[in-house]
């Protein structure tokens, strides 16, 4: 019986299937895609996979430089491509200067033959600005007030505004002679309807480099090469997404080859590939590309303890971010000064940078009042304890770590910190209700040269009244910012708008609503035979250039 | 027997709808909204886009009426869609349902088949060394926690000896003549099956012998011997006969919770099953997928007594399923 089993064993692994072919790639990510339709939701995990099946209009490239992917040329003004106007006084927008933006489409096809064109273009602004259609933000759509269409290939956007951005097109086009039927047909169940999720294999949803034709639920995706696609021809004929959530596990697929690559942008975390770096350096390269994600920790400024500028200066002085940085993420993670990353074009190195200096930020405690030590915590004339509470998302090993230490180093100049773990959906109910009393420590996903509006304009911070939108959880009000981010917006000029975003970032550096961190890198861990792969360190992922990537000996 | 099998049925559907409340009510009383998620990863979203989607999604509407208004659909049939996936439910589940089925089933059916005669033989040797090495693999089963488990076996059959994969689903293509195939789906069900099938037998193991100890101490069992019956006969015929129901019992409920439990199996395997998709369907807020899951699971665990309760009358005649034995 014993010798059956082992038989048995045996001949199971005899059968075990290949390595993956030279033509085909493996690749391994750690979260499900929910729905396919590009426009319903934003999800990193599904735009790794619709990045190789579709192509937003325009993108921002390795660089930071926004580039045409669907477009043939970048509309501008300096082209001729766009303009300033005055809007129609159609008692909308009359009296209001707008914009006019115009595009020519490359020539693409979809996989079912169909041409890509201005078309379906209007289909999608038809969508993204109909109230039913589940859409999560509608504002990148409504401001695009009129389509004229000039042909196949050709059209005019009037844009409602004069913003620094009309050209920065991230539409995500979806099929209008597939989908507008299903759409007409009941728009408020479109999201329900729609092929993405129910004829997820149609070749007709794709016009990018492979189109998907398998999906296993939760389990695997797999994508061949679109026959209609007219751009620069793909090295794989078969990709292969693995979805493995534990990272734990996914790292052992990589080392038994059940997987050639996992993807940086949402694989492996830093420790992990840090310790994998000095077991396997010789089968992989390493790249820790530092992302435009920024870990920050917001002060509530409603609590009076928070409330003077000396406090937060100080509670930041006393944190030592290098250190952190050194021993955690061995210097891989750089430390951030503001919210505008060094990578991004709108970066000001003038802004104040607060180094570690625990002596001033105790004499910036004296200052604020509170000068008396009892028990180690610092108390203010009134006996109030500098005693706070620090909020951040349980489960994230990091953070949690990285709590710890600050509790330790803030204990240093007599201030107590509670650490208060929470679940992501709690812990984002009690941002967005503004609910956290303290500190809450978490991250921002930024895009070039994008306007920190939502996050430090006064007109941002969630209320009641609003629906609890806008991001300014600390409650953030300063007229000289919400002047500067208006001004940024509407700023076409990129030197005078490098000023005002140089100003962004004076007027934060000094009130310090937001305690900023570190960008986090996303680690790269790539087979060393793998080219082609470039990180972007930004929400327009490294698959959006899949051609480019193979095999080399 | 048929008035009896009604009875359960009613039974079955009382409990059902007042699962169905209880977890509505759970889930909506959890702090925070998908809406609120959304806005956290979306820094375009706007007061008005919130508002929008609160009443698209029908999250505006107070708790006991949403759930009305779930109950009234899923009466006709239509048990909604899932919010994170843009499916109906039940499609968004039967496949992993199906999955669950099939890692659980063998794990359990393994588990079962090997468990018993382990528990017999260590119950006929009490403090033997037999009987202390199952013990002791028992304690072992049942303390290992299975994501350790799970990672110890991927690294050795993985990683180390690249014998089977680490985890996920067969790939077939299409023309791979079947005993491939089937080899195929074999190789991605080992490691997954195997830890399923430790992380019970330990408990299966200790439940069987503690049970056949019981027996073996009754009077019929010494009558049995006095009389000159075989021991294989007193072991089977007699003791065993009479162990198995409570056995029985342990057995029924644990298949109904390895539907919704196997999830970190599951997820170190990257096994789509049922557990990881109620646990995701939780934290996302899906309600729709969250709750029919739990249903479903809870569905499990009724069917399962139901069997174990009929299972009874199988194995002791003295039981009558009409409750006048």
């Amino acid at each position: 019986m014993i010798r059956r089993a082992l038989f048995l064993v045996l001949a199971l692994c005899t059968l075990a299937a290949p390595a993956s072919a030279k033509d085909e790639l493996v690749l391994g990510m750690t979260q499900t895609p929910g729905t396919w339709n590009p426009l319903i939701s934003s999800m990193l995990a599904k735009s790794l996979i619709s990045n190789m099946t579709a192509r937003p209009l325009t993108a921002y490239d390795a660089n930071s430089k926004l580039v045409c992917l669907v477009c043939t040329e970048l509309p501008t003004i300096e082209n001729g491509k766009a303009r300033v106007i005055d809007l129609p006084d159609d008692g909308k927008g009359g009296g209001k200067k707008g914009m006019e933006v115009d595009v020519e489409m490359r020539d693409m096809k979809w996989g079912d033959g169909v041409p890509v064109t201005a078309n379906d273009v209007a289909f999608t602004l038809e969508v993204g600005k109909h109230p039913l259609s589940g859409v999560a933000s509608s504002e990148g759509y409504k401001r695009i007030l009129k389509l004229d269409i000039k042909d196949d290939r050709h059209f005019t956007m009037t844009i409602d505004r004069v913003t620094f951005d009309y050209n920065s097109l991230s539409l995500n086009l979806v099929p209008a002679h597939i989908e507008k039927p299903i759409f007409d047909a009941n728009p408020a169940e479109y999201r329900n309807k729609t092929a993405y999720d129910t004829d997820s294999t149609n070749p007709g949803l794709a016009f990018g480099p492979y189109r998907i034709v398998e999906i296993v639920p939760g389990s695997r995706i797999t994508l061949e090469q679109n026959a209609s696609w007219t751009g620069e021809k793909p090295h794989f004929k078969r990709i292969v997404v693995k979805i493995i959530e534990n990272t734990a596990a996914l790292e052992a697929n990589l080392l038994s080859g059940n997987i050639d690559y996992v993807l940086g942008e949402l694989g492996l975390s830093l420790d992990q590939a840090l310790a994998f770096e000095k077991r396997h350096k010789d089968k992989y390269d390493f790249i820790y590309k530092p992302a435009l994600i920024y870990e920050h920790i917001d002060t509530k400024l409603d609590n009076d303890l928070l409330a003077d500028r000396r406090v937060r200066q100080a509670i930041l002085m006393a944190i030592d971010r290098k250190a952190i940085s050194d021993k955690l993420f061995e210097d891989k993670q750089p430390v951030a000064d503001g919210p505008v990353s060094p990578l991004d074009p709108m970066y000001s190195p003038v802004a104040r940078q607060y180094p570690y200096d625990p002596a001033t930020a105790r004499k910036l405690l004296d200052e604020a009042g509170f000068a008396d030590i009892k028990n180690g915590v610092r108390q203010n004339a009134k006996g109030e304890r500098f005693s706070i509470e620090i909020t951040t998302t349980a489960g994230n090993r990091v953070r949690e770590l990285v709590a710890q230490v600050i509790q330790s180093q803030l204990r240093q100049v007599g201030i107590e910190l509670r650490i208060k773990a929470e679940p992501p959906r709690i812990f984002s109910e009690s941002l967005n209700r503004r609910q956290f009393t303290g500190l809450a420590m978490y991250a921002w996903v930024e895009q070039p040269e994008g306007v920190p509006r939502s996050t430090l304009h006064s007109e941002e911070i969630p209320t009641a009244a609003n629906g609890w939108s806008g991001q300014n959880y600390p409650g953030y009000r300063s007229a000289e910012m919400d002047k500067a981010l208006d001004a940024a917006e509407r700023q076409l000029d990129s030197t005078k708008r490098r000023a005002l975003f140089a100003d962004i970032q004076r007027i934060h550096a000094d009130d310090l609503p937001v305690l900023p961190l570190f960008f986090r890198v996303d680690p790269f861990v790539i087979p060393k035979a793998l080219k082609g792969v470039v990180p972007t360190g930004h929400l327009n992922s490294s698959t959006l250039w899949i051609e480019q990537w193979r095999w080399e000996d | 027997m048929s008035r009896y099998l009604a009875s359960r049925a009613v039974q079955t559907v009382v409990t059902l709808a007042l699962m169905s409340f209880v977890v509505y009510l759970l889930i909506g009383l959890m702090p925070g909204d998908p809406i609120d998620l959304m806005i956290a990863g979306d820094p375009k979203m706007t007061s008005a886009d919130a508002a929008r989607l609160r009443a698209v999604y029908g999250i505006d509407k107070p708790l006991m009426e949403r759930y009305l208004a779930w109950a009234g659909q899923a009466l006709q049939g239509n048990f909604g869609y899932s919010r994170s996936f843009n499916q109906p439910v039940l499609a968004v589940l039967w496949p992993r349902l199906l999955n669950t089925l099939v890692l659980a089933g063998i794990a359990f059916v393994l588990a079962t088949a090997i468990a018993l005669p382990l528990g017999i033989w260590a119950a006929n040797r009490p403090r033997s060394r037999t009987d202390y090495l199952i013990n002791l693999l028992c304690f072992a089963g049942i303390s290992a926690p299975p994501f350790w488990l799970a990672l110890l076996l991927i690294t050795l059959f993985a990683v180390t000896l690249g014998w089977l994969p680490a985890g996920g689903m067969a790939d077939i293509r299409p023309g791979t003549p079947w005993p491939a195939a089937l080899a195929e789906r074999l190789r991605f069900l080992a490691l997954p099956v195997v830890t399923l099938t430790l992380v019970q037998l330990g408990g299966f193991t200790r439940f069987m012998r503690g049970a056949m100890i019981e027996a073996l101490r009754q009077d019929y069992v010494r009558t049995a011997r006095a009389k000159g019956a075989p021991e294989r006969r007193v072991l089977w015929g007699h003791a065993f006969a009479n162990a198995l129901a409570p056995v029985l019992t342990i057995l029924a409920l644990s298949f109904g919770g390895l539907l919704s439990g196997a999830l970190i199996t599951e997820t170190m395997f990257a096994w789509p099953g049922m557990g990881k998709a109620i646990y995701q369907a939780i934290l996302d807020n899906d309600y729709n997928l969250a709750l029919v899951g739990l249903l479903i699971a809870t569905l499990a665990t009724i069917v399962g007594n139901l069997l174990a309760d009929l299972a009874y009358v199988w194995v002791d005649p003295r039981v009558s399923i009409a409750g006048s034995a």
